[in-house]
């Protein structure tokens, strides 16, 4: 199990690396973490002639509070991500997530900006980011420009980014005072990719719900947000009634494949069941996150 | 740890104590050589192009590109190696009218399973051999897959072999007393079908072999990662037409084995031809696909069973019918029908009942071949029996331990011998059932359920006993006809230092072997255990003997190194008594010195006979002739094995909305005869238990209808891993066996036998408010929810 | 095969320079190029842990990083942390509670447990156990590691408190 022969380039500015890209005329692959890269290459899934590595790449790097919006620089890892004393205040919900991303090892070296850019519907981040109205900083040849995560994934491991670009960095507005957010998976073993995952965020202010977002991980072929679920509880109070209502919509969100281990009804139904625990976790416990706490 | 201490009190009384592993250091510091670190002068890598298709011809084969790649110096084909190597057939004599094609170490023809070896590529390195497979064009004429146990079976069925008439390999029936007259006159009757899933290994490391043919001195050693090193010698010399004294096979460091490192594996033999015609050392490591389509499995079985029982709970006699599903032929040496063959055997064997018929058929598929895995048979034993008697207690309302108190082989009834034939000389069901009892606290459990239940809060409990055979007597291979040796060897010396080598034919791969054979000869020998050195596993040093297998390291290798223990003992007295001037029975040998045996006054350190011996010959009495090496061969002669007992308690939490299960604890209360090193034996239990979570609730190799192996990779084949797992209690009841002085029975199975029996029980009593049951491992979420009537979420399977 | 290209780093604290072909994982590179054999390659995909060792005092695995991507960085292994008494305390542990059978994923969860031990405060048997969620054993059963770095922990707290208490 070892990867097809390919050139190594390291890139030390992100012109480099575009120029590199264009004279390999796309016959190539950016690295970042290298975490989902190396596999598919010892699995001889991808066979690039050229691998340019941008994990040394300063500018992708830090994270950093402007204005209301946190920016989060694309090779941050998710070991950071996981004990950032900045993500956790401004943009909880990725804290919340992180400790559910592979395990250990992998975090020490994968990076934010690699699993959005890669686009595994099987990823917490990537839905993560559609739940947190997040915006792509993303570099070409021809300057940057920033793009929504809702509508940044197109299909299974495609995104909006053209060929050759570079995700810079994710842009997360900050929570307020009254934002609430929970996340939790359900996976075979710990650290394995989930059957379901969610995470849930929303405004609470006197009991009411209001920018409802409910993001799930492995129910389709890309990180998907549930809107008929979101429009159930939207202005409601988050009780029994809306809860069941939220749960009844997702059957109009959520249309996963059956697979060999995981029908599509159970799937869903572990949807419910999860967004339902989420749902009375942020209704019950309103010091749990946000500026507030 | 409640193991009796024995003869504490006297020095170099190592038998009992939990003694660490002096091997265990250069592991620890990364120094340990695993044949997959082993690197020869000149040595090339092999790689095998393999079938996509569970069942084809093959049509064409093109190597021309990758011959011509450099760094490419052999491609070979099954026809190449066809001519080097003779055929093999995994049938055994005792298993009457069983039978299984030829195999050849590459197809030839045509491919029989998906991941089988076709062509192989040895070149400079791994990766150049890999990127030389790429080139080999192979065209295939596809043939319909038997993938399924009972269309395999139909009239019109396609055959893998149509030369063997049809896809059954062997049908078996144990037929005891009079089932029918059991069931007529029972006051009730349940009938169940039981699935467990098919299970492969998975060591950590892969299979690993390199073969280093010398053609001047027709002469092949071979680093083999393996469990039987004199078995592959024995192979390789049959199969290869090499003379069995030229051949060397040696077992370094192996990285876990579980019975899947003593078959005949494909592309090991290989190797061996690849070596051969390359004249340079070839090495081959399994990769961890290739692991999943090469290793074998295990424990593919449906059983139907029904069980007949009075008011009273005492069961009245058991029927089954088991099918199993094998690979395309049967596993040389061993054969795939052992486990079928000690699963309708295993069957109900702690309890008492006598009436008991027993079918078996094993049939044929076009997937990888199967054969032993730790505790063979057991599991799947122990699922049905045990899931049997708790749904006869649920029906009776009585509780698990009663109705099993009731019907278990109590001590009176010593020696006994089970409706399915197997003797037991002694067992202890009554005393594990009520030390475990105790040890679980299980009136306090079964409150805490109650009040938990009411809170919406689902835990169950569930037990599950097991018999585990050890010590195998020739009666389980020899006598079929099989080259595979019961019996074990030793070789004893004492060094001029005065220091002790053992060499021994039991191996080691981690579970501990080195460490209780140098604590049994520093025992019976009377020297410091830190001056005894173990040698294993090499077929050029160790003596010949069957090595691990079945459970017998510390019962049959045990015995044999405390019988060369004391003939070396005896040699060296007689020395010292020449030295002293007295007789050997009036000395002693304790703490590496000569004793007076009766008031224990040292006379003289076995240093200074070793010395006299070795360089000063001339100063001893005339006509001693100094032995201090001394030969022991041991073979079991009493019964035909050694059978153990135990029972496991396993407490798990339901979320019955998820289908996800939390297990919560595990007990064992095992007898495993007199227990030389007690932590070792509890490590051996913990590993097994684990391995049984894992069958229980997350190990299955899922096959397409196709053939295909849709989980094949370490991310999707879920082993147990640290956060799923609970710990685990253990105690011990100790029964030695009287056939040996040493009274050690087997301890690798005892953990796995049970475990996955114990869970399913635990389930089954969490959801049993919901009128849901489960009978099929593993229990995925899918399917507690699918018995937790979430109808919707029933598999809607292409 | 792909041209190769010079790459250097340190390897348990020497510089070590090398030509490899840029598909060498680091694993591969451990092994082959150095012969640091300690090192345990179980899955090549990420998944197993055998084949952890510290890239710049962090666990990451060999088989997912590139030998060339490596330039520069301070690699520790088995070997290194061994010759340097680093963990000299948890392999004692290891071996004292029988926290290994076949040892082949020894290297690995050693290198974890490094890494688990370096956190900060107690840490209850869940944590230890998450901690340990990225390396697979078979044959333990996990439970004797898990009892292994408590023993290690409540030792050098008790070192710690000793330490504290003398100044």
């Amino acid at each position: 199990m070892k990867p097809a022969p390919f050139r190594y380039l390291r890139a030390n500015t992100l012109e480099e690396a575009f120029a590199a890209y264009a004279e390999a005329e796309g016959d190539c692959r950016y690295m970042a973490g290298g975490q989902s890269l190396i596999p598919a290459l010892s699995l001889r899934l991808q066979a690039p002639s050229l691998v340019i590595d941008i994990s040394r790449l300063e500018e992708l790097r830090g994270v950093s509070l402007e204005e209301n919006v946190l920016r989060i620089g694309a090779l941050t890892r998710h070991n950071e991500t996981l004990h950032s004393p900045e993500i956790a205040k401004y943009a909880p919900l990725l804290s919340k997530a992180a400790p559910y991303v592979a395990h250990p090892a992998i975090r020490n070296k994968g990076t934010i900006g690699g699993t959005i850019a890669h686009a595994d519907p099987a990823a917490e981040f990537p839905a993560m980011i559609l739940a947190l109205d997040a915006e792509l900083e993303i570099a070409s040849p021809e300057g940057r420009r920033r793009t929504p995560a809702n509508g940044f994934f197109q299909g299974l491991y495609e995104t909006g980014m053209e060929p050759g670009e570079i995700l810079v960095a994710i842009h997360v507005p900050v929570f307020g005072v009254n934002d609430r957010c929970a996340y939790h998976e359900l996976a075979r073993r710990r650290g394995d990719y989930p059957l379901v995952g969610c995470g849930v965020r929303a405004t609470i202010e006197d009991g009411v719900a209001t920018n409802c977002r409910f993001a799930f991980v492995a129910v389709g072929p890309v990180p998907q947000r549930a809107l008929h679920a979101e429009a159930a509880v939207e202005r409601q109070r988050p009780d029994e009634g809306s809860i069941a209502a939220a749960q009844e919509a997702l059957a109009r969100d959520l249309q996963p494949d059956d697979d060999s281990e995981t029908p599509a009804a159970m799937r869903v139904h572990l949807a419910k069941v999860l967004l339902g625990r989420l749902l009375r976790e942020i209704a019950g416990n309103s010091q749990k996150a946000g500026l507030a706490a | 740890m409640s193991a009796a201490l024995h003869n504490a009190d006297r020095p170099n009384s190592y038998i009992g104590r939990s003694v660490t592993r002096p091997n265990a250091l250069r592991l620890l510091a990364g120094k340990g050589r695993y044949v997959t670190d082993i690197k020869l002068p000149r040595m090339l890598h092999a790689a095998f192009l393999r079938s996509p298709y569970a069942h084809a011809n093959i049509t064409s084969i093109d190597i021309s590109e990758a011959k011509a790649l450099k760094g490419v110096h052999l491609v070979a084909t099954g026809e190449d190696l066809a001519k080097l190597c003779k055929p093999w057939v995994g049938t055994l004599d005792h298993f009457r009218g069983m039978k299984s094609a030829p195999q050849l170490p590459l197809a030839v023809g045509k491919v029989v399973w998906a991941g089988q070896a076709i062509v192989a590529v040895v070149a400079e390195t791994r990766a150049i051999a890999e990127d030389a497979l790429n080139l080999i064009q192979v065209e295939f004429e596809e043939l319909e897959p038997v993938a399924d146990i009972d269309l395999a079976r139909e009239p019109d069925a396609t055959r893998i072999y149509p030369e063997l008439g049809d896809n059954v390999a062997f049908k078996l029936t144990v037929e005891s007393g009079d089932v029918a007259a059991a069931f007529a006159k029972a006051d009730g009757e349940i009938e169940a079908t039981i699935i467990s899933g098919r299970h492969t290994a998975v060591t950590m490391e892969p299979r690993a072999i390199v073969a280093d043919y010398n053609a001047p001195e027709e002469a092949l050693t071979v680093y083999h990662a393996t469990q039987t090193p004199y078995q592959f010698q024995d192979l390789f010399s049959r199969l290869y037409g090499i003379r069995e004294s030229r051949v060397r096979v040696i077992a370094p460091d192996i990285g876990g084995s579980f019975g899947m490192k003593l078959h005949v594996y494909h592309e090991d033999m290989s190797v061996v031809g690849l070596s051969m015609l390359c004249g340079r050392p070839v090495k081959y490591v399994a990769d961890r696909l290739e692991s999943f389509v090469s290793d074998i499995h295990a424990r593919d079985h449906r059983v139907k069973a029904s069980i007949a029982f009075d008011k009273e709970g005492t069961i009245l006699g058991m029927k089954v019918d088991d099918v199993t599903a094998i690979g395309p032929f049967s596993t040389a040496p061993r054969t795939s029908v052992v486990e079928g063959n000690q699963v309708v055997r295993l069957i109900g064997a702690p309890y008492r009942f006598r009436d008991y018929r027993a079918d078996l058929s094993v049939v044929f598929q076009n997937k990888v071949q199967t054969s032993q895995y730790r505790a063979v048979g057991h599991p799947v034993a122990c699922l049905v029996t045990e899931s049997m008697m708790d749904r006869v207690a649920q029906q009776l309302g009585m509780d698990p331990f009663e109705i099993r108190r009731r019907n278990i082989v109590t001590q009176d009834m010593y020696p006994y011998t089970s409706p399915a034939g197997y003797k037991f000389e002694r067992l202890s069901h009554e005393a594990c059932l009520e030390k475990l009892h105790k040890l679980m606290d299980y009136d306090r459990l079964r409150a805490e359920q109650k009040t938990l239940r009411e809170k919406g809060i689902h835990r169950g409990i569930g037990i599950g006993m097991f018999v585990e055979i050890t010590n195998p007597s020739p009666a389980f291979y020899g006598v079929g006809g099989a080259r595979i040796s019961s019996q074990d060897g030793a070789v004893l010396k004492v060094t001029p230092a005065g220091e002790v080598q053992c060499l021994i034919s039991v191996g080691e791969h981690g579970q501990g072997t080195e460490t209780i054979i140098g604590q049994i000869v520093a025992e019976h020998l009377g020297v410091e255990r830190e001056l005894v050195r173990v040698i294993t596993g090499d077929t050029d040093v160790t003596p010949q003997g069957g090595a691990n297998w079945a459970c017998r390291g510390a019962g049959i290798g045990g015995e044999t190194a405390l019988q060369a223990s004391k003939k070396l003992k005896a040699n060296i007295l007689s020395v010292a008594a020449a030295i002293l001037q007295s007789k050997p029975e009036l000395l002693d040998l304790r703490n590496g010195n000569i004793v007076d045996a009766a008031e224990g006054t040292e006379r003289l350190p076995l240093s200074e006979v070793a010395r006299i011996s070795y360089y000063r010959s001339d100063t001893l009495p005339p006509g001693t002739s100094p032995q201090l090496t001394a030969a022991h061969h041991y073979s079991p002669q009493g019964y035909p094995f050694a059978f153990t007992n135990g029972v496991q308690a396993c407490h798990v939490e339901v979320d019955v909305e998820t289908g996800f299960t939390k297990i919560l604890n595990v007990w064992v209360v095992e007898d495993c005869g007199r227990i030389i090193n007690p932590m070792l034996v509890e490590e051996q239990v913990r590993g097994g238990v684990v391995q049984g979570l894992g069958a229980a609730f997350f190990e299955e190799c899922r096959y397409s209808e196709t053939g295909q192996l849709e989980n094949g990779s370490l991310a999707d084949y879920l082993v147990p891993m640290a956060c799923e797992m609970p710990d685990i209690k253990i105690d011990h009841v100790e029964t030695p066996t009287e056939d040996t002085e040493l009274g050690a029975k087997g301890c690798g199975e005892a953990g796995t036998a049970a475990a996955s029996a114990a869970a399913l029980n635990a389930v089954n009593d969490a959801i049993a408010p919901f009128g849901a049951s489960v009978s099929q491992v593993p229990m995925t979420p899918q399917r507690l929810l699918t018995a937790l009537g979430h109808g919707s979420s029933s598999s809607q399977k292409r | 095969m792909s041209e190769r290209v010079p790459v250097s780093m340190i390897v348990n604290g020497e510089e070590v320079e090398r030509f490899v072909e840029p598909r060498t994982t680091l694993g591969d590179f451990l092994r082959t190029d150095l012969e640091l054999t300690g090192t345990h390659l179980g899955c090549e995909m990420g998944v197993c842990g055998a084949c952890l060792v510290l890239v710049n005092g962090k666990a990451v695995h060999s088989c997912l990083m590139l030998a060339v991507a490596a330039e520069g960085e301070s690699i520790q292994t088995v070997e290194g942390l061994s010759e340097s008494k680093e963990i000299a305390d948890i392999q004692r542990a290891f071996h004292n509670r029988n926290a290994l059978q076949c040892g082949f994923c020894t290297p690995g969860v050693l290198v974890t447990a490094h890494e688990i031990l370096k956190q900060e405060g107690p840490l209850s048997r869940e944590e230890i156990r998450d901690g340990l969620s990225g390396n697979y054993c078979r044959c333990t059963g996990y439970e004797a590691i898990v009892d292994a770095i408590e023993a290690v922990l409540q030792e050098r707290a008790a070192k710690g408190d000793s330490a504290e208490l003398a100044a």
